[in-house]
């Protein structure tokens, strides 16, 4: 991982895109704007980190901006690791997709499924995606289920207090 | 219609004498001496019957073909059923078909997500009678470890014969669930849930036919 | 019957596009206008269509592995264009773990890739560890080393069993059972279970070994290297086995990067990434071992990686075994691991633990973190973020399969269905992995 003085560093050179370093536990991350991701991911990809390990949604509800992505970098030359994280609204869902290519700037191919997969379960639209469907439930499912207020679900477990089919007990 | 009345499973045990006798016949409460045409008929009816039905019982009992159906970390149990510590193919169940066309017996191996249930039950329906369905594992015969908005227990789209549970069961398990089937249709098929609801069975809906 | 007939055809028009298409057969011919230019010699350009032929190989097909499905475009025999579908096995399991206290989580999370469920369970302790700050014991390091190495042979024989007999070369599937099933007695005797043991525990392992354990093991890793040389033999001898594998689905290592792709499929284009060399963790950095890595990046190359790798994870255990050091195999940290039970009679505190523990869980500091293994298909991340509570607020695994089944389309276009199926079982896809 960058130390904590070369979080920072890289923090400064990306100016007004970051919004917050974090270091915690031997662990980078880039708190950035949404609408800078492919300059920040570019830049890094500049600085060493061609590698995206991983991309994935979380919920921080009720706290708005209330979607987040992480994306999870790799240097594989030395050795290091890098997280950005960014945040959006759930009124207003939309990030540029790492996906495609920009002039001037090669796209992230590896993003293709994994963009797919927080759509399907965040329900954050890519722009530039091309071809964001659902990729785990059925097309035509409504909701995102790892929302934290979309329910576990599940059948209820019968016990004997609540069995429909057993005579109540008598006396 | 209803669960079998042991009254009549015992049915099956008469002897001989018993059955001549017509001891059995329905709203009799005397043994019946049949005579003549009437014992023939009686004969045929319930001697002929009971034999070839067990005839038939016995070797279908003896040789499913399951079909290659595996779906999460219970298939690999599974697998491990035709390989040789656990060999099925002593029981003479080493033939698993991919078609269900050609395959009797489904074994539900893992979990049955939203988007695999309607597969499942097209694939059953395609099936031909006779057919028989093992659950295997916690995952289908009950919600299983994951009891959430993303899993359907196979009891409430398609029927179920044998439920084995386990999570993954191991192949003895497995091997013990399937000699259980074994045995309820070798010594028993109309207990199955044919019976229960007076079903002939499932056939395959097809779109706009 | 005829009720629900007649409530398909006049429903189907207002089913959406989507269960339309699902109910249509499943070839359709997409025809492109345009063939051959001037066929007919008259000047005119011909008339003559080439037709792609889209097929589905559905998600029960004896060839996928697991249920995955694919839309394949054929034009003849070759393949133009590969579409997986995937999610029919989709569990909800990250949504289940946020339901559930930390160690509840772990038999969840287990049946996630559910041939390397050690891999699982260690990058997901890996995680919390990482946030509860705790140490994990030297001998339960090396008591999970050996087990991780055991379940990477495992999964590497069932994997050989099932792509040998997607080939033909279906001897392979008894003997790499045999093997799996020695590995398995010995999962068996650690923990009491064959597969998804739960014996890995945040802060060290559930269990020490049994007596009796290490002479098994000692036997197991005896004949294990023989076994391999036999599978190599039995191979590489076979001519239909090599003009399959040799030259087929091939995909060079910048695109594979690009992709995201980890693990033998990179190590077979021949670079030599692998996070126990790259970024040792849980001790692998005491132990030596050689990676290998091919020079083509064809199936033939994936096969002879995987081969050779079970051969370093036969090395790797003989050191762990050898090395083990005495000591405790669970962390003493009571606010994370249950005390032993003779405490529990005579210490207050060690019931009051006993009794946190088990109601309600440990409770983790508000954090995120990422922790990557190297599991027998590349890359297996585990991210969890805390929020302080006894139950993980998101975990999130990053499995390989998933991002690996990318490189699919890439690999087999152009090639014949044949080989399609060849580079399918090379990949080793984990559905379970792929759809959680």
């Amino acid at each position: 991982m960058p130390d904590a003085t070369g979080l920072e560093l890289i923090g400064q050179e990306l100016g007004s895109a970051v919004l917050d370093t974090v270091f915690f536990r031997e662990r980078a991350t880039l708190v950035i704007e949404p609408d800078s991701v492919r300059d920040v991911l570019a830049h890094l990809r500049g600085e060493g980190y061609a590698f995206m390990a991983s991309l994935h949604g979380v919920d921080y509800y009720p706290e708005e901006p209330r979607l987040g992505v992480v994306y999870e970098l790799l240097d594989m030359a030395r050795v290091d690791r890098i997280s950005v994280k960014l945040r959006v609204h759930s009124q207003a869902p939309e990030v540029d997709s790492a996906m495609p290519d920009r002039p001037g700037d090669r796209g992230w191919p590896t993003a293709v499924h994994q963009e797919r997969e927080v759509y399907d379960m965040f329900g954050v639209v890519f722009r530039g995606h091309p071809d964001l469907r659902r990729i785990l439930m059925p097309e035509d499912y409504e909701g995102y289920p790892q929302r934290r207020d979309f329910p576990l679900g599940g059948e209820p477990v019968t016990f004997t207090y609540n069995d429909p089919k057993r005579p109540p007990a008598t006396a | 219609m209803n669960p079998v009345d042991p009254e009549r499973l015992r049915v099956r045990e008469l002897g001989a004498t018993q059955l001549l006798r017509g001891a059995e016949i329905e709203g009799r409460t005397q043994p019946a001496h049949l005579e003549g045409e009437e014992l023939e008929r009686h004969v045929e009816e319930r001697v002929m019957t009971t034999t070839l039905d067990k005839a038939v019982a016995w070797a279908r009992s003896n040789s499913f073909f399951p079909a290659t159906f595996g779906l999460a970390c219970c298939a690999i149990e599974m697998i491990t059923i035709v390989a040789s510590r656990v060999d099925i193919a002593r029981f003479g169940y080493e033939a698993f078909r991919a078609s269900p066309r050609q395959a009797d017996l489904i074994i539900l191996s893992g979990r049955v997500s939203i988007k695999m249930a309607p597969i499942i039950r097209r694939l059953y329906d395609q099936m031909l009678e006779p057919k028989w369905a093992i659950s295997m594992g916690a995952c289908c015969s009950s919600m299983g470890v994951f009891n959430n908005y993303a899993l359907v227990p196979a009891d409430k789209f398609m029927p179920i014969d044998v439920h084995v549970p386990g999570c993954p069961p191991r192949p003895e398990a497995l091997m013990h669930g399937v000699l259980k089937l074994r045995k309820m249709v070798q010594d028993d098929p109309d207990s199955s849930w044919r019976e229960r609801y007076g079903a002939v069975g499932t056939e395959e809906a097809l779109p706009g036919a | 019957m005829s009720p629900v007939e007649h409530e398909t055809s006049a429903q189907s028009e207002k089913l959406s596009e989507y269960r339309r298409r699902e109910q249509s057969i499943t070839l359709s011919e997409v025809d492109r206008p345009g063939g051959p230019p001037d066929a007919a010699g008259d000047g005119e350009p011909g008339e003559t269509r080439q037709e792609l032929l889209t097929l589905n190989f559905g998600p029960h097909h004896p060839a996928t592995h697991g249920v995955l499905r694919l839309l394949v475009t054929l034009q003849g025999e070759v393949v133009r264009d590969i579409k997986p579908i995937i999610g029919y096995v989709h569990t909800g399991i990250e949504k289940t773990a946020e339901d559930k206290s930390y160690w509840k989580v772990i038999p969840v999370i287990e049946r996630m890739d559910y041939l390397a469920y050690y891999f699982n369970a260690m990058a997901f302790c890996g995680a919390v560890e990482t946030l509860v700050e705790v140490e994990v014991p030297k001998r339960a390091q090396y008591l999970r080393v050996i087990n991780l190495e055991l379940n990477r042979i495992a999964s590497h024989l069932f994997w050989l069993a099932t792509s040998a007999l997607d080939l033909g070369a279906i001897s392979m599937f008894w003997y790499c059972l045999r093997e799996r099933e020695l590995i398995v007695d010995l999962f068996e005797m650690s923990s009491g279970q064959r597969m998804h043991t739960r014996y890995f525990q945040v802060g060290g392992v559930i269990e020490d070994v049994p007596r009796g354990y290490a002479e098994k093991l000692r036997s197991f890793l005896k004949l294990m290297p023989g076994r391999v040389d036999q599978y190599r033999a039995l191979l590489n001898g076979n001519e239909i086995v090599l003009a399959r594998l040799r030259g087929t689905g091939r995909l060079d290592a910048e695109s594979l990067l690009a992709l995201g792709v980890t693990g033998p499929l990179l190590r077979a284009a021949g670079n030599p990434w692998d996070l126990r060399k790259a970024q040792p963790y849980c001790s692998y950095g005491d132990f030596d071992f050689r990676i290998p890595i091919g020079t083509v990046g064809d199936n033939y190359d994936r096969l002879v990686v995987r081969l050779a790798e079970m051969d370093e994870s036969v090395k790797i255990i003989g050191q762990a075994l050898e090395g083990l050091p005495e000591g405790p195999y669970m962390t003493s940290d009571r606010k994370v691991a249950l005390p032993p039970r003779h405490e529990l009679a005579t210490s207050m505190e060690a019931l009051i633990h006993h009794f946190k523990l088990v109601t309600e869980g440990f409770r983790v500091p508000p954090g995120e973190a990422y922790y990557p293994v190297e599991s027998p298909r590349g890359e297996l991340g585990c991210w969890v973020r805390s929020d302080g509570s006894a139950k993980p607020a998101r975990v999130h695994m990053r499995d390989p399969s998933f991002v690996n089944l990318q490189a699919f389309s890439q690999m087999a276009e152009g090639g014949y269905i044949a080989d399609m199926i060849a580079t399918l079982a090379m990949l080793d896809p984990i559905l379970g992995g792929i759809d959680r």
